[in-house]
C-alpha cells in the first residue's frame, strides 16, 4: 500500500526528459512520419518525447548508463518495441551490466505484460549469458507466470529452453503431474509432458517411459473420456511405432470400455477408426460395443456386417463414420470424407 | 505414486470443482449458446426478419470502422506503435475483403508511409527509425499488393529486400524476425510467403526450412512455434503455408495435421487455436484456413493414407515396420531432393500460382456454414469490427482475420478459388458474400493475381 503510493506519486512527479540536466546535450528526434501519416496514432506528450530522445540515442549509437535508462522508460510505454528492447542488449553488454539486476528488471516488466515475444526474447538472450547459474531464476519465472495462466504459451516454450540449455530436468515431471492434477484438460501441461519422457536425460527416452505413461494416460482418459488432451498424448506415445500402438491390446481395451459407457465416446470410435485404419481387427466385445452405438436408420444405410474378414473391418469402420457423423455433427463434412477415403473392398 | 494418481483420477473420486479448463469452456459455452437460443426462439415471420438482420454483414459499419483507423488512433495504441504496418495491412487487407477502396491520396500516404518504414537495407520497420523485421515486411508488402498499381508495387525495393532475408536465414532452416531476433514458424512464414510472391524465392531461402519446421509438427498432429513447444492454429497455418510454398508439404504427417485442425472447430461453431483452449474468432482465419489449404491436398494426403494403410496391412510385424522404414526414408528423401535440386527450381517459383489455377472441387473439412454463424453472430459486433468472442472487444486485428475466416467459408466449396457459391452456401444475404482471396497468402485473389503479373512477367 505504501510502496504503491509511493510508486503514484513518482509518476505524478515524473519530469519531462527536456528538464533534466543530463539530458540538456541531446537534441530529440522527431518520427520521419511524413506530412500526411496514415494509422497515426495520438502519441501522449510523455510518449512522443521519450522516443524522440530514443532515437537521438539510437542513431548515434550512444553507450551509456543514461541510454540504458532511457530504454527501461521506452519499453515501460511500449514493451513490443523491438528495436528498444535490441538495443537495450546493445547497452548491456557495452556497459557490462550485472545481468542479474536484469532479470529483476524483466520481471518487474512481466508484471505488466508477459505476451510479447519481445520480452521473452530478451530474456532468453539474458539467461543465456548468464548461463547454468540462471537455471532456477527461470524455471522460479516461468513457474510463477504459469501459476497465474498455465497455458501462456512464451512462458512454457521459455521453460522448455531452459530446461534444455539450463537444465533442471529432474522435478520436471512430477510439476506436470501436479498441474494434471489441478487441471487435467491443460493440454499444455500434457505436451510438456511429452516434451519432458522424449527429452530429460534422466528418464530413458519415449520406449522406456511408455508403460508407466500408458498407465497413467489410460486412467486420465476412464475419469474424463471427453478429454481430448489424454487420447491425443496416448497416441504420442506410440510416435514412430504405429505396430505396438495397433497391437497394445490397453488400448483397445480403454477403447472398449469407454464405448460401452455411451457416453462421451467420440474419442474412443475415433481411435478405433484410426487402429483399422492401420490394420488392427476389432474383436467381437468391440464390433458388439458398436453395434450397440447405431441408431435404426443407420442400420437401413449400411452395408451389412456379416462378412468376414478385412471386407468386416471396412464395413466396422463404415459404421464408425456413419455414427460420428450423427453424434458429432461439427465434423460431418469431415466424417464423410474419412469414409470416402476408405476402401471400397478388400 | 500410481495408486495417489489412480486415486485422483478415479470418477468416484474426483474433484466436486470443475477445472479452471471447465469452467472457462462451459462459461463461453453457455455464451454463445444464449446468441443462438435467441433466434430459435423467435417466433414465426419476425424470426426470418430479425435472424436475417441479425445474420447480415454489416458493411457499412466495418467500413466506417476501418476507414477511421486509416486516419486516426488514440493514444492506446501506442502499445502497437512498433506494429504499424500490421494495422495497414489489417485495415486495408479488410476493405478490399468487402469490395471496398479508399481515395487515391490515402493510398498515396500509405505508400509514402511505408516507404519510410522500408530500411535503406532491405525490409520494412514497424514503424519508421526501427530496424528491419521479418514479420512487418510481410504486413507491408501485403498492404502494397492490396493497394496494387505500378507506384505501389514498384515501391518495394527487392533486391535489398532478398538480401535481408538472406542475413534473417539461419544454418537450422528458421529465420530470425529481426538482427539478433527470436526464431520461430511465423518467420519462416512471413519470410517464405513474401519471397514467393515477390519471386525471389531461391534455393538459398528455402535451404534447411522445411527440416526446421517439420521438427515443430507435434504429437498431436498440429504444427507448434519452436521445436517441443505446443501445437497451436496459428503457427500450424504458418508452417502448412511454407511446407506448400517450398514444394515439401509432403513430409509433414498430413492425415494427423488434418485430424487434429478439424478437431479445433468446436461446439460453439468457431476455431479454437489449441486443444482445450477458447474459441476465437481470429482462428476462423488460421485454423480454417489451414483446412481450407488442406483441402486442396487431398490426392497427397490420400496417398500418405493409403501407404500407411498398405503398411499395416501386412501381417508380418518384421516385414510392415521394414516397410515403414522404406516409406518413411523414401519420403524424406523425396521431399528434399525437391526441395534442393536445381532441376526442380522453377516448381517452387510457381506454386504460389498453381495452387489457384489447379484447384479442383472439393467438399470442405470444416463446418462452413457453423464457422459462418460465429463470425456474423458471435464475433461481429453491429456497430463495426469483429472480434474474439462475445464479450471481447473489436479490433482491426480480428476484424482481417474474422473476415479473411469468412470469405473462406463462403468460398469452400468453389470449383474456382473465385467463382461465385450457390446462395445457400452463403450463410445470412448474399448481400455478404465477399472477395475472395489467395489462401496461401491471404491477399485478395484479384490484388493477387495483378502483383504475380508484376512481378512475375517483368523480368
Amino acid at each position: 500500500m505504501e510502496s504503491g503510493s509511493s510508486e503514484g506519486e513518482e509518476v505524478q512527479q515524473r519530469v519531462p526528459l527536456r528538464e533534466r540536466v543530463e539530458w540538456s546535450d541531446v537534441t530529440p528526434v522527431p518520427q520521419n512520419d511524413g506530412p500526411n501519416p496514415v494509422v497515426p496514432i495520438q502519441y501522449t506528450e510523455e510518449f512522443s518525447e521519450v522516443m524522440d530522445y530514443f532515437r537521438a540515442v539510437y542513431l548515434t549509437d550512444e553507450r551509456s548508463p543514461r541510454a540504458l535508462a532511457l530504454t527501461a522508460e521506452a519499453v515501460q510505454f511500449n514493451s513490443g518495441n523491438y528495436t528498444v528492447w535490441h538495443f537495450r542488449r546493445l547497452l548491456l553488454e557495452s556497459l557490462k551490466v550485472d545481468l542479474n539486476d536484469e532479470l529483476e528488471f524483466v520481471e518487474r516488466m512481466a508484471a505488466g505484460n508477459s505476451k510479447n515475444y519481445q520480452m521473452w526474447h530478451h530474456r532468453r538472450w539474458v539467461a543465456e549469458k548468464l548461463g547454468p547459474e540462471a537455471r532456477n531464476n527461470e524455471l522460479e519465472f516461468t513457474k510463477k507466470i504459469l501459476s497465474v495462466d498455465a497455458k501462456h504459451y512464451h512462458a512454457w516454450s521459455h521453460r522448455q529452453w531452459a530446461l534444455q540449455t539450463l537444465g533442471g530436468w529432474e522435478d520436471e515431471l512430477n510439476y506436470c503431474t501436479e498441474l494434471l492434477k489441478e487441471d487435467i484438460f491443460n493440454n499444455s501441461a500434457w505436451n510438456q509432458r511429452y516434451f519432458v519422457i522424449t527429452r530429460s536425460p534422466f528418464l530413458g527416452g519415449l520406449k522406456a517411459m511408455r508403460e508407466s505413461e500408458v498407465l497413467y494416460t489410460i486412467e486420465a482418459i476412464i475419469a474424463y473420456p471427453e478429454n481430448e488432451s489424454s487420447w491425443r498424448y496416448l497416441r504420442g506415445l506410440y510416435k514412430g511405432e504405429t505396430t505396438s500402438w495397433v497391437n497394445d491390446p490397453q488400448v483397445s481395451s480403454v477403447c472398449l470400455k469407454i464405448l460401452r459407457t455411451k457416453s462421451n465416446y467420440v474419442f474412443a470410435l475415433s481411435t478405433i477408426l484410426d487402429l483399422i485404419c492401420f490394420g488392427y481387427q476389432p474383436n467381437e466385445d468391440i464390433r458388439d460395443a458398436i453395434d450397440a452405438l447405431k441408431t435404426a436408420d443407420m442400420d437401413k444405410q449400411d452395408l451389412d456386417d456379416d462378412e468376414k474378414g478385412e471386407q468386416q473391418n471396412l464395413n466396422i469402420a463404415r459404421n464408425i463414420c456413419s455414427i460420428l457423423k450423427q453424434v458429432d455433427p461439427i465434423r460431418t463434412n469431415y466424417w464423410i470424407w474419412r469414409k470416402s477415403r476408405l476402401p471400397l473392398s478388400a | 505414486m500410481s495408486e495417489e494418481s489412480e486415486r485422483d483420477t478415479n470418477p468416484a473420486a474426483a474433484p466436486p470443482c470443475p477445472t479452471v479448463s471447465q469452467r472457462d469452456q462451459w462459461m463461453v459455452e453457455s455464451q454463445v449458446f444464449q446468441i443462438y437460443q435467441l433466434f430459435a426462439t423467435i417466433p414465426g415471420s419476425a424470426q426470418n426478419l430479425m435472424y436475417l438482420s441479425q445474420l447480415e454483414l454489416q458493411r457499412d459499419n466495418h467500413m466506417q470502422y476501418l476507414s477511421k483507423g486509416l486516419r486516426h488512433l488514440s493514444s492506446a495504441f501506442s502499445v502497437l506503435d512498433a506494429n504499424r504496418p500490421w494495422l495497414c495491412y489489417w485495415i486495408f487487407h479488410s476493405i478490399a475483403l468487402l469490395g471496398e477502396s479508399v481515395d487515391d491520396e490515402l493510398e498515396d500516404n500509405t505508400i509514402d508511409f511505408l516507404n519510410r518504414c522500408q530500411d535503406p537495407n532491405g525490409g520494412y520497420a514497424g514503424g519508421p527509425g526501427q530496424m528491419p523485421h521479418i514479420a512487418t515486411t510481410y504486413a507491408a508488402v501485403n498492404t502494397l499488393i492490396t493497394l496494387g498499381g505500378q507506384k505501389s508495387l514498384a515501391s518495394i525495393n527487392r533486391d535489398k529486400l532478398y538480401g535481408f532475408l538472406r542475413r534473417m536465414k539461419q544454418s537450422n532452416g528458421g529465420f530470425r524476425m529481426h538482427d539478433e531476433g527470436e526464431i520461430d514458424v511465423r518467420a519462416c512464414y512471413t519470410a517464405i510467403s513474401v519471397a514467393s510472391v515477390l519471386n525471389i524465392l531461391d534455393d538459398e531461402l528455402i535451404k534447411n526450412v522445411g527440416d526446421y519446421i517439420l521438427s515443430c509438427q507435434t504429437y498431436e498432429g498440429g504444427i507448434a512455434g519452436e521445436p517441443g513447444s505446443e501445437a497451436h492454429g496459428g503457427y500450424t497455418f504458418c508452417g502448412l503455408a511454407t511446407m506448400i510454398l517450398i514444394g515439401e508439404v509432403n513430409r509433414l504427417d498430413l492425415p494427423r495435421l488434418v485430424e487434429w485442425a478439424v478437431f479445433r472447430q468446436g461446439k460453439e461453431c468457431g476455431f479454437q487455436g489449441r486443444t482445450n483452449k477458447l474459441v476465437d474468432g481470429c482462428y476462423s482465419f488460421w485454423q480454417g484456413g489451414a483446412v481450407a489449404l488442406l483441402q486442396r491436398l487431398s490426392s497427397i494426403i490420400n496417398k500418405q493414407m493409403e501407404e500407411a494403410s498398405q503398411t499395416f496391412t501386412i501381417s508380418d510385424v518384421s516385414e510392415a515396420k521394414e516397410s515403414l522404414d522404406g516409406t518413411s526414408s523414401h519420403a524424406t528423401c523425396h521431399g528434399k531432393h525437391e526441395g534442393t535440386s536445381q532441376s526442380c527450381s522453377a516448381d517452387y517459383k510457381s506454386i504460389g500460382y498453381n495452387f489457384i489455377n489447379e484447384w479442383r472441387a472439393q467438399e470442405p473439412l470444416f463446418h462452413s456454414i457453423a464457422l459462418q454463424q460465429y463470425i456474423l453472430l458471435c464475433a461481429q459486433e453491429q456497430a463495426g469490427g469483429l472480434r474474439d468472442k462475445p464479450g471481447k472487444r473489436r479490433d482491426h486485428y480480428h476484424t482481417c482475420y474474422c473476415l479473411s475466416g469468412l470469405s473462406l467459408c463462403q468460398y469452400s466449396w468453389s470449383k474456382h478459388p473465385d467463382s461465385p457459391p450457390l446462395p445457400n452456401l452463403v450463410l445470412g444475404p448474399y448481400s455478404n458474400l465477399l472477395e475472395p482471396i489467395h489462401p496461401l497468402f491471404n491477399v485478395v485473389l484479384e490484388r493477387y493475381r495483378e502483383a504475380h503479373v508484376f512481378f512475375f512477367t517483368e523480368s
